[in-house]
């Protein structure tokens, strides 16, 4: 039984449930005493819309456009930094920059239009900052796009996550120490000060990543990504389109560095590597790689799994176990064996390339009863199904060792093993319906 | 000689294959003709071993082989030309050729039977050094049937060989076809092109959803009433 509802209970629908989800969201940020352990549960909402957001970008790319592409980290990197650098108020810059004479950018947006707008001025400094974080992340995916958008496949990952590693060094360097700050952390600068703040600009992102997908834009990336020979015959610019597609990716991945950089309140360069972008690939994998759905969905289970469930493996205590092996990194084990589990049983991840619809979760629930009273029996068919084909195989093996002995005895005998078939001069005609 | 019988084969819940006879006998060529989807690749892939059976028996003179493994089908002489051509695009036309001879050791036999298959197709014998993908349609598809011949088989079963390529370059191939046989080796044809193949055929199956309905010699059937308004167009 499948339900259909009209556009306008759908959009009522999608509109009540994001309310609904941010006034939850807000209240809880406001009133969960900061030592109780549901205050993790902010965390992950959180950092959970950073990364569903930043694994959207990737999903983008991966998933739609069929480029294998990991510099994801990398733009997050500018991102953040791009964002911090600009908004160190200015009383605190000669602490931050204590080893470079307080830089060289000696005043905050957010303090300038603060100070002349107001509560809205504070808002429009953060977010200005913010979209000039994608914008500058934008440019340079321009430029790094030239040259590593005309390699295929493997060695295109391998490009991209070069040059992720390229500007992390690059940051990290002392001579750009007045605007870095080299190796040491920038702190101090502007954060918003509720988790509904990157739940919304996640949001916001991530249904603009959307609706581009659902474009004619996002149709051409779709082709490219099934067929490039045929994409081109139909008229599409493969090179533009795939240049647009890793600019607005990375853009978005340039938004979200910026969100993680508020969140974390102190950056720096070094955890920005490789294995963030593993991370992130993990999240577009067990989603789904085309559903992103189930990159927003993969995100907010990763944070959750290792902000809070899995915390224990690194703590050495985990659901109650005590064990010496549980140490710290143990949690990054458990992660990677948990990624192959996936590739190797469950490549399509949670949603293959489906995306969630309200149609589809209605039709969900109301099945949900029958489907659970009939996974037993569907269960017992399964079982018996993988009985009988493992009775198949082995009479079938047992099929080829009789056929083996059977085939010498013949030979030995010397008794024909068919008949030939009658054969006739003319047209023989035979039942349709066969044997 | 090949022999097929009460061949069966299910493909999820499709019957694909509906209790299939068919002889190929030594010195001859036998080709199997009907429309898409009439199970003709099928029943190739499940001599192979390529397809699982689900019934039925397939003899090779006097071995079984309804359930040995591909490699070792092909070991006993039977090849598979797959049907789009199917070689190996960075590779060049020597290399194609020597991959063809994979399975076998003796490396003095295996060079005569290059200078063989190079007499059989002028065309690629002038091009050695090319990539495979470099060639045009014709050349891939004798190529590709150089290539199978390479393994010395004794029966070569051909999947679609004029698929896609214009008229006079199906005449050379078909033209080759004949002559591989008179080298010896039986062929199992399978076609769209009925025209093409009954004319070469010494025998011939028509397939229709599974089941062969009709059986007779090539040139028969090419003046058979039936046969021609519904493969040949007339």
């Amino acid at each position: 039984m499948d339900i259909r509802l009209n556009k306008k209970t759908k959009s009522a629908l999608s509109v009540a449930a994001i309310a609904l989800f941010l006034i939850l969201v807000y209240i809880g940020d406001m009133n969960i005493p900061a030592g109780s352990s549901w205050k993790m549960l902010i965390t992950v909402i959180e950092k959970g819309s950073i990364y569903a957001l930043v694994a959207a970008s990737m999903n983008l790319l991966n998933g739609f456009t069929g480029l294998f592409s990991l510099g994801q980290a990398g733009f997050m990197l500018i991102g953040a930094y791009t964002y911090a650098i600009f908004t160190i108020p200015a009383e605190s810059h000669d602490k931050v920059y204590q080893y470079f004479d307080g830089g060289v950018i000696k005043w905050s947006i957010v303090e300038i239009l603060e100070a002349k707008m107001g509560i809205f001025g504070h808002y429009l400094g953060m977010f200005i900052p913010m979209l000039g974080a994608g914008l500058i992340v934008a440019v340079i995916a321009f430029l790094i796009g030239i040259p590593v958008l005309r390699l295929k496949s493997d060695y295109l990952a391998i490009a991209t996550l070069g040059f992720a590693e390229i500007l992390r060094a690059f940051f990290q360097w002392n001579t750009l120490g007045p605007v870095t700050n080299g190796s040491n952390v920038l702190r101090k600068y502007t954060t918003y000060d509720n988790a509904v703040f990157p739940v919304i600009i996640g949001g916001i992102c991530i249904a603009i990543i959307l609706l581009l997908i659902n474009s004619t834009y996002g149709r051409a990336f779709r082709a490219i990504r099934d067929d490039e020979i045929a994409a081109e015959a139909m008229g599409i610019n493969l090179f533009k389109h795939k240049q647009m597609s890793f600019i607005i990716s990375s853009f978005f991945a340039g938004i979200s560095g910026a969100l993680l950089a508020m969140f974390q309140t102190t950056i720096n360069a070094t955890p920005f590597n490789t294995v963030m972008t593993y991370e992130i690939l993990l999240i577009v994998v067990i989603g789904g790689i085309g559903s992103i759905t189930g990159s927003i969905i993969g995100a907010f289970l990763f944070t959750a799994a290792s902000e809070w469930w899995l915390r224990g493996l690194d703590a050495g205590r985990w659901l109650g176990i005590q064990a010496d092996f549980m140490r710290p990194g143990f949690r990054k084990v458990v992660f990677a064996i948990l990624i192959m589990l996936i590739v190797l049983f469950y490549s399509q991840g949670i949603m293959g390339t489906r995306e969630f619809s309200w149609d589809g979760f209605f039709s969900w629930w109301k099945n949900l009863p029958a489907n659970l009273k009939a996974w037993p029996s569907r269960h017992k068919a399964k079982a018996a199904a993988k009985r009988e084909a493992r009775a198949v195989k082995a009479a079938a093996k047992a099929k080829a060792r009789e056929a083996k002995a059977s085939n010498e005895a013949r030979k030995a005998s010397g008794e024909a093993l068919f008949t030939p078939l009658p054969v006739s001069d003319t047209v023989m005609v035979f039942d349709k319906e066969g044997r | 000689m090949l022999a097929i019988r009460n061949l069966n084969v299910h493909y999820g819940g499709i019957h694909a294959l509906r209790g299939i006879d068919i002889d190929v006998p030594d010195g001859r060529i036998i080709s199997l003709i009907g429309a898409n989807g009439a199970g003709k690749s099928t029943t190739l892939k499940s001599v192979m071993g390529l397809v699982p059976k689900s019934d039925g028996h397939v003899y090779w003179d006097d071995t079984e082989i309804t359930s040995m493994r591909t490699k070792d089908i092909v070991g006993e002489g039977i090849i598979l030309c797959p049907e789009g051509r199917r070689i190996f695009p960075d590779l060049t036309v020597d290399e194609n050729i020597a991959a063809g001879a994979y399975l076998r050791k003796d490396k003095a036999e295996i060079a005569r039977d290059r200078d063989w298959v190079y007499e059989l197709f002028p065309r690629i014998a002038e091009r050695t050094w090319q990539l495979g993908a470099t060639l045009s349609g014709g050349e891939q598809q004798m190529l590709a049937v150089a290539r199978s011949l390479m393994s010395k088989p004794k029966l070569l079963m051909l999947d679609e060989p004029s698929l896609g390529l214009a008229p006079l370059v199906i005449k050379d191939i078909f033209a080759v076809i004949q002559k591989i046989k008179e080298d010896g080796v039986n062929i199992l044809l399978i076609e769209q092109n009925a025209k093409a193949a009954l004319e070469i055929s010494d025998y011939a199956y028509v397939m229709e959803t599974g089941v062969i309905t009709m059986a007779g010699p090539g040139k028969a059937l090419l003046n058979d009433e039936r046969v021609q308004q519904a493969y040949l167009g007339e």
